[in-house]
């Protein structure tokens, strides 16, 4: 499902399924993209940020036209304890590499791996990003 | 031939492209059928330019046609120039206006006389050179000499004036000083009274003549908050998998979008600027310039294709839709320079200055 903002409109609610994976997308060359996705994170229900959140930023492939500062990415993913994901939408292989990544992030969101819960995998995450 | 006549038409030569010098000679017609199949066009410009000049020099061209061929150029490449877009108008005293229907006979001889005679008599070293296309577009072209020396063929202004309209585009290049003298001779030559420059400038003067005619799909007034034909509810993209949540916020951007811009390929302009004189408003506790004195601020957008690139502004994400009027009105009020002043007491609707 795509959205371009949170809340999701409330007349389509019913046919909805369970939200697994919330990945926030946000676009380096953009600080309206930074701005809207902060504040589409105050209408998240607290029970996502175990492990169901993730922000991916995209664009990083140009540094010319970088307008949101790396400082403010990363403090974003240690407040909202969700890691981050760099990709540029504009090469297909790092595309298709991330679309991977998210696929097999959301199957543990999902519990589609048996042993491995999405809190656990969050943390794993978090901890191998900041060694 | 003239020494600075050969070299004024080699560089001309060299400016056009290798595929296209052909045609444009064929287009001059100076040089004769004969003359231009000598001319291996395979070579390089630099030889095919030498080879050029030679069979001018057979045929002792002056400047008079080296400027022809400058006319051509241009014609075909206006798009190397920036242009200004001029409006000249009649005042609403007017003599031999007040007996009735005034039938407007564009007379091109005694135009082309009046504005040469009044040119001349201010400044005796210029070149003039007219050329009439087939939309009622006289180019003229002018190159610039002071009392004391001969024009200088490069430094050209040329001007396109549409006889059945009021508008004239000038490309003035270096000499601005000039400016004044040129307009003057346009007003006296087409029976105007004055001229004032409309604060519409860029390169493509295709596109600028489309604004000024109205030529582009502009977009109607609609008062009815619903589009008059259904909307398909199919996703655009194939893929049944992918579910759009805002489809409604993004239907409602297209058509704000079609409302605001219309249907079809805009004016293509470079750029919109905008000169501040407004007061800085700042918190009082600040102190910061708090409405002392005008906060002098030009804010300046630039873009290959201006227009088209506000269109998708808000389709992209990349700005909320309906964009401020301040940039959608640029077509319509036929201007991409302004100046905002403050908000008067007493016209609190625009404060976009003239």
């Amino acid at each position: 499902h795509l959205a371009t903002s949170l809340p999701l409109p409330s007349e389509r609610d019913h046919l909805r399924p369970r939200i697994d994976l919330i990945a926030f997308m946000i676009d380096i060359k953009s600080k309206y993209s930074l701005k809207n996705v902060e504040a589409s994170l105050a209408h998240v229900d607290a029970s996502f940020f175990l492990g169901k959140v993730c922000f991916l930023v995209t664009g990083v492939g140009r540094v010319n036209y970088c307008s949101v500062e790396m400082n403010a990415i990363w403090k974003l993913g240690e407040v909202y304890c969700s890691p981050v994901l760099f990709c540029e939408l504009e090469l297909e292989g790092i595309r298709v590499a991330t679309a991977q990544r998210l696929l097999r992030m959301l199957q543990i969101c999902a519990g589609h791996i048996p042993g491995v819960s999405a809190l656990s995998f969050g943390s794993l995450m978090r901890n191998s990003a900041d060694d | 031939m003239d020494v600075t006549v050969a070299e004024y038409i080699r560089r001309t030569v060299l400016k056009i492209p290798r595929d296209e010098i052909k045609t444009m000679l064929q287009k001059w017609g100076f040089l004769s059928e004969t003359q231009l199949q000598t001319i291996n066009f395979h070579q390089i410009k630099e030889n095919i330019s030498q080879d050029v000049v030679q069979l001018c020099e057979e045929n002792s061209a002056d400047i008079k046609q080296a400027a022809v061929l400058d006319i051509i150029y241009n014609h075909i490449y206006p798009n190397k120039r920036v242009w200004s877009v001029y409006q000249m108008n009649k005042t609403v005293v007017c003599f031999s206006c007040v007996t009735g229907e005034e039938t407007e006979f564009f007379d091109l001889t005694d135009f082309k006389k009046k504005f040469k005679r009044r040119l001349r008599s201010a400044l005796k070293n210029v070149t003039i050179n007219f050329r009439e296309y087939e939309d009622n577009a006289v180019w003229i072209r002018i190159a610039w000499g002071t009392p004391y020396t001969k024009p200088n063929q490069y430094k050209t202004s040329y001007v396109v004036y549409h006889s059945q309209t009021p508008y004239v585009f000038i490309s003035v290049s270096v000499l601005k000083s000039n400016l004044p003298l040129l307009c003057q001779a346009l007003v006296v030559a087409s029976n105007y009274h004055d001229i004032h420059e409309m604060e519409l400038r860029s390169h493509s003067l295709n596109s600028l003549k489309d604004i000024v005619f109205k030529r582009y799909s502009q977009n109607f007034q609609t008062y009815y908050p619903r589009p008059l034909q259904e909307r398909n509810v199919a996703p655009e993209n194939g893929d049944l998998r992918i579910i759009q949540e805002n489809r409604n916020e993004k239907e409602r951007i297209q058509r704000v979008n079609q409302e605001v811009f219309g249907d079809g390929p805009q004016p293509k302009l470079e750029f919109a600027q905008y000169k501040l004189e407004t007061m800085f408003k700042s918190d009082p506790k600040m102190d910061v310039l708090d409405e002392k004195e005008p906060f002098r601020c030009l804010v300046k957008f630039s873009s290959p294709h201006l227009l088209e690139s506000l269109k998708s502004l808000a389709p992209a994400g990349m700005a909320d839709a309906p964009l401020s009027p301040l940039l959608t009105c640029i077509p319509q009020k036929a201007r991409n320079y302004f100046k905002i002043r403050e908000k008067k007491g007493f016209f609190p609707g625009s404060f976009v200055s003239p």
